[in-house]
């Protein structure tokens, strides 16, 4: 079974203004749309295609959180993976964490490609691909905006600072997904419900022999600065005089 | 207790990268800092020693190997590894070369990451942006813990070159390097405009340019103000311009002196991008765009009347200061 292994995260959505709590502790998610982290979409779409190209035969989607991030994986089911794994946890775990947990399951499930997204839009870590690629000792494609499989190897586009990159890794291999990958499919409605009868297996931690390491502590949460309040102009000629008046020109 | 802090040296060309002078900036801040620079690289004499001008570098660790011709990162990582034992810290850029290298070097090490630390608050402790720096994060290492961290380049003023500089030793791994990656290419740098990740003026384009031509407009605006070009993120996928262009939260932050945005609404992922510009001008039609909300300066207005008068006011000033 040709099998592709495809990361989901729960976070707040990308069109949210999230709030960080008074007392310090975190941000406020009480009543906040959740969703899959855009990143993680595009590695399911891109997951999605090469089956329907027929170079794979399953789509499995995997979530390290908690009971809730069901919601999530049922939307991915939904979208049109075959089957879903929680591995639950309530506590939120280190990316570490997550990469030895996604180890396990990619040692049960043999994928010949992991595809996660490159980064989590809430804690913005960009860790667990190279992490999990590590582990595996595979070679890792991240940052991907072209993924085009060859026998035994693919062809990766990567966005990097200079521009593009284009790296040839054997198979099985991690990818991380950069924005302009594809674009995600939306949910159609009897997918939906369909998605109901695809399989959602929920795995422990303990099940997997891993005990998570909280090994960075978060001591605080803050608002950023605010910038005090800019001035308006009315035509370019302003913009000048105010631009030398800051001394910036 | 001292810190003895490894940089990881990005660098293409035979250059280093700029980024490297604002990670020094950053090891420096650390107690008791002795720092180390890593230069992997196929010949590694010339960016040795320009990492070895670097003021505070003790030492610059050069270790050449042909598989180090290409910054690939399941390479780079196990030498990288094998020199870490004797640091506590190992440090390199939130650059897309430190996101793709730096974590599979602390995935070796069996340790955490911390990315992208803004503040040092002491050895163990980093403040860090999350959510698209809508919340700034306070982290702390547990003791015992060798710390791999990817340093904003944004939050850190390069240092500068030293009096005297610092020793270069060859030094090679026994690290296995694994072959099962190859390097096919790399777009070639552009080396007509200012980089944007260091420049000291950056004027960005957003959808309300409307066309990859109309971009010109733009440059043309650039060129009088020695400044770099960006994008929104609808600009590059729209394919005005380049990707590398994108400025955000998954694009390049920047921190320069003056950021022009231009035909920009605002949007959170972009924000995330230039909030630690000095002074940000913003120039919209849409007077309630949220850019107005952040900008020093803003300007309600239709661009392509702004930005021809913009170049033509700019000439006329270079004009008299001949
Ligand atoms: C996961 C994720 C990551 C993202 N990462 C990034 C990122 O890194 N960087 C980024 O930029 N975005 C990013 N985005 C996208 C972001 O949310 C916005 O969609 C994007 O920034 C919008 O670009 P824009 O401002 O150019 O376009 P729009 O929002 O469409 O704004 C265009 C603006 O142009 C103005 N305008 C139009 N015509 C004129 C005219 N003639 N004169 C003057 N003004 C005019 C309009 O009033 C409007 O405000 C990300 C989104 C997601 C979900």
């Amino acid at each position: 079974m040709k099998r592709i292994l495809v990361g989901i995260k729960r976070v707040a959505d990308s069109s949210t203004r999230v709030r960080v709590k008074p007392d310090g502790s975190g941000v406020a998610l009480d009543g906040v749309k959740m969703s899959i982290n855009p990143f993680d979409e595009i590695a399911l779409e891109e997951a999605l295609r090469i089956k329907e190209r027929g170079a794979a035969d399953e789509v499995v989607v995997a979530s390290v959180g908690a009971a809730d991030w069901q919601q999530q994986l049922r939307t991915a089911l939904a979208m049109g993976a075959d089957r879903a794994l929680l591995v639950q946890s309530d506590a939120p775990l280190e990316s570490l964490d997550v990469a030895r947990i996604l180890l396990q399951l990619v040692k049960r499930e043999q994928p010949f490609a992991v595809i996660l997204g490159k980064q989590a839009i809430d804690d913005d870590n960009s860790q667990t691909g190279p992490m999990l690629a590590a582990l595996w000792e595979r070679p890792q494609a991240t940052f991907a905006s072209k993924i085009e499989l060859r026998e035994g190897t693919a062809v990766v586009t990567r966005e990097v600072d200079a521009g593009l990159e284009v790296l040839e890794v054997e198979l099985p291999a991690v990818f991380t997904t950069d924005l302009r990958l594809n674009e995600p499919r939306y949910v159609k409605l009897p997918n939906i419900l369909q998605a109901k009868k695809k399989p959602l297996e929920v795995l422990t931690l303990a099940s997997l022999g891993i005990g998570p390491r909280a090994r960075v502590k978060l001591v605080r949460v803050e608002p950023p600065p605010v910038r005090s309040k800019g001035i308006a102009v009315k035509t370019a000629a302003e913009l000048v005089e105010a631009l030398q008046k800051r001394g910036v020109i | 207790m001292s810190s003895k802090v490894l940089i990881v040296a990005e660098h293409a060309d035979g250059r280093l990268n700029p980024a490297i002078a604002k990670c020094m900036r950053c090891a420096r801040t650390l107690p008791d800092a002795q720092v180390s620079v890593a230069v992997l690289a196929a010949d590694g004499g010339a960016v040795a020693a320009q990492a070895a001008a670097l003021e505070g570098v003790a030492e610059v660790l050069r270790v050449d190997h042909p598989a180090n011709a290409h910054p690939i990162a399941s390479i780079l990582a196990p030498q990288v590894a094998q020199l870490a034992p004797p640091f506590t810290h190992v440090l390199g850029p939130t650059t897309t070369f430190g996101k793709d290298l730096m974590p599979r070097v602390a995935a070796l090490l069996d340790v955490p990451q911390i990315s992208d630390i803004m503040a040092v608050v002491n050895a163990r402790c980093f403040r860090r942006p999350i959510y698209a720096a809508n919340a700034i994060a306070t982290v702390e290492v547990a003791a015992d813990t060798k710390i791999v961290a990817t340093v904003r380049t944004a939050s850190f003023e390069a240092v500068a070159a030293a009096a005297t500089p610092a020793a270069v030793r060859a030094v090679s791994t026994t690290a296995q390097l694994p072959t099962y990656t190859r390097f096919v290419s790399v777009s070639a740098p552009h080396a007509d405009r200012p980089d944007l990740q260091s420049a000291r003026r950056i004027i960005s384009g957003g959808r309300g340019l409307g066309s990859a031509d109309n971009f010109a407009l733009l440059y043309r605006v650039a060129d009088k103000l020695g400044a770099a070009v960006g994008a929104s993120r609808a600009a590059v996928d729209a394919g005005y311009v380049r990707n590398e262009l994108q400025v955000g939260q998954t694009g390049k932050i920047v921190a320069p002196e003056l950021y022009i945005a231009v035909g920009i609404s605002g949007a959170i992922q972009h924000l995330t991008g230039i909030k630690d510009a000095r002074t940000i001008v913003a120039i919209n039609k849409d007077g309630e765009a949220p850019i107005f909300e952040v900008a020093d300066i803003g300007l309600v207005g239709d661009l392509f009347e702004i930005l021809p008068e913009l170049e033509r006011l700019l000439a006329a000033r270079q004009a008299r200061a001949q």
